[in-house]
């Protein structure tokens, strides 16, 4: 089944970590295999923020294999060392769980391609995100055990978009969990609620063209899709609305950039979306109790149309 | 009621040799008989009075504790209740089979007023996915607007959207009527048997498809037709029906019923009014 839920602040900045905690809590029957958050934080963007993983959460109810803590030691080594060869400077570094980390680092050149493939080429490591406001951060477990554990609740930024996910048709794992990272693009990351259909062949012609996937959830292909788009020279709505006949299927999804959040509904309109739209909030959820959580009041909301796509500034 | 032990008049069906069977089952015999008017007795039904009115704040109540609630509430005699701070909560007002004065201040989630049969509705706010579904009989009111399969599979009574809804609206109904103020999705009327639709907006892709039956009005303009789904000439009845209806509905007095467009099924997939489940197989 699996529940999405996304906020945009316009014109101001608020306690987004905490707030997508609520929503997503409220979503929590929708499936706790997992949940993730993507959260624009405000920062001075001169540096990068890199969230990635040298291994998987054991626990759990996991379908991960366990590793031992040195062999996240060693992954890290390599890591530190990928980073200083290609001339990054790490400014902070945060170890938050054995296999969960966070570096702030500086990085001169635009492509991070390349500089993907380098720290990925590493077996067991993962970039969740990459962005100078993004930070991708999933776990297994329901919303408040995943931001009670990466103290998610003084995050303050912008706009967010986050996923409490039902595994149906890949492992219970944290590199199978949403939000997808839209790689080698910083700051882009997507949602997804729903099935698609053509994932092998879409797979195999992004494959073909160098983009890379990490898992084998249905879900990735949309952040990879999106970003092959963007890479052609699509700007975020444009892809958004190739994606509409390019991607078969059921699903709702929300892509988040650093200044803009979006949403896209399939033509058959089969995956739920609640919308609430006002001049300095947008918060939108596949449940209408997901919104309550952060608005209680009386409020207006809407179901999408099918086959619509929405993007706002923040 | 018809009393099945004495038909004799045999169907297309039973003349080519299929369904001659004697209906003797406990069902027939005692719900089905007039006879036995005791056997009647609507389980789980009140005798209220409408002038007894209660408020109930459901703030802090689950879903399944407030339909007790409401349950019991009906059991003393209370004939109107309104239920405050419903804040979106799923699968609340399920379940009513009397008359009822049920008002809802705020909105609902998922599955409200799901399997009714009576109560006059009226929610002041929005309602998530298949709001009344399986309605029998009543009326439900949405102040706002409603999610996709809007009134799924109802049977009867009046179902009133003033604001838009979303995509299947009336999918598989089998009476009744649906009234939209506003705009209706992709797929409304998919698969619809009997009842009417009427959308004063515009309607999207796939109107009506693979219909058996039924009639839709549209007010503004249709996405696509779906499957089967034929346009039919706008008869004086029809629009003598369209005002009389939108009236009571309290939803677009002045609106010009003239212009709206009727849809019916064109019964070329099949017709299941004509055809028993043997001869459909010979269809196919």
């Amino acid at each position: 089944m699996c529940g999405i839920a996304g906020l945009i602040h316009r014109g101001k900045s608020s306690k987004v970590g905490h707030e997508l905690q609520g929503m997503l809590q409220a979503l929590k029957h929708r499936g706790e295999d997992s949940t993730g958050y993507a959260l624009y934080g405000d920062t001075d963007g001169k540096n990068f923020i890199m969230r990635f993983k040298v291994g998987e959460n054991v626990g759990e109810g996991s379908t991960s294999v366990a590793e031992d803590v040195s062999v996240y030691d060693e992954r890290k080594k390599i890591v530190d060392s990928y980073l200083l060869e290609m001339g990054a400077k790490i400014i902070k570094e945060e170890r938050i769980l054995p296999y969960s980390l966070r570096y702030e680092i500086e990085y001169n050149k635009k492509d991070l391609l390349e500089f993907s493939q380098k720290i990925e080429s590493i077996p067991g490591v993962e970039i969740l995100s990459m962005g100078k406001s993004l930070e991708v951060i999933k776990d297994l477990g329901n919303a408040k055990m995943v931001c009670d554990r990466y103290n998610l609740d003084k995050l303050v930024g912008t706009h967010a978009i986050g996923h409490a996910r039902m595994a149906t048709e890949s492992g219970v794992d944290i590199k199978s969990a949403h939000p997808f990272w839209g790689y080698p693009f910083s700051d882009v990351s997507v949602v997804h609620n729903g099935q698609l259909t053509n994932y092998w062949n879409n797979r195999r012609a992004l494959e073909n063209k160098g983009m890379r996937f990490m898992s084998e959830c249905d879900s990735e292909l949309i952040a990879v899709y999106i970003a092959q788009k963007m890479r052609e020279g699509a700007s975020l709505e444009e892809g958004m609305k190739e994606s509409l006949i390019g991607l078969d299927g059921v699903f709702t999804y929300f892509v988040a950039t650093k200044d803009s959040l979006g949403m896209a509904k399939d033509t058959m309109a089969a995956k739920p979306l609640v919308l609430y739209e006002s001049d300095d909030l947008v918060a939108m959820g596949s449940e209408e109790i997901a919104i309550r959580s952060i608005l209680p009041q009386e409020i207006d909301t809407y179901d999408p149309f099918d086959g619509e796509v929405k993007v706002w500034q923040i | 009621m018809a009393n099945l032990k004495n038909v004799t008049k045999k169907t297309k069906a039973q003349a080519m040799g299929m369904h001659t069977e004697v209906l003797t089952g406990r069902t027939q015999q005692k719900f089905f008989n007039p006879d036995e008017a005791e056997n009647f007795y609507y389980f789980g039904t009140y005798d209220v009075d409408f002038n007894k009115r209660t408020d109930l704040d459901v703030k802090n109540m689950t879903a399944a504790d407030a339909n007790k609630k409401i349950d019991n509430l009906m059991s003393q005699g209370y004939g109107t209740i309104v239920i405050k701070n419903p804040q979106g909560k799923h699968s609340i007002g399920v379940g009513i089979l009397n008359k009822l004065n049920l008002i809802f201040e705020g909105s609902l989630g998922y599955f409200g007023m799901g399997s009714c049969d009576g109560p006059t509705v009226r929610i002041n706010g929005r309602v998530g996915w298949s709001c009344a579904e399986n309605l029998m009989a009543g009326k439900v009111v949405i102040e706002k607007n409603a999610g996709s399969c809007f009134g799924a599979a109802i049977r009867g009574g009046d179902l009133i959207c003033k604001g838009s809804v979303g995509a299947r609206t009336g999918i598989d109904m089998k009476g009744g009527t649906i009234i939209i103020g506003g705009d209706a999705g992709a797929f409304t009327g998919f698969m619809m048997q009997r009842g009417r639709i009427i959308i004063l907006g515009d309607v999207g892709i796939n109107l009506g498809d693979s219909m058996y039956d039924g009639t839709i009005f549209v007010g503004g303009e249709i996405g696509s037709y779906g499957s089967d789904a034929v346009d039919s000439e706008l008869t004086k009845s029809d629009q003598d029906w369209l005002k009389r209806k939108l009236k009571v509905a309290e939803i677009g007095e002045n609106f010009d019923v003239s212009k709206m467009k009727k849809i019916v099924a064109g019964k070329k997939l099949w017709n299941y009014d004509n055809l028993e489940p043997t001869e459909k197989k010979g269809a196919i």
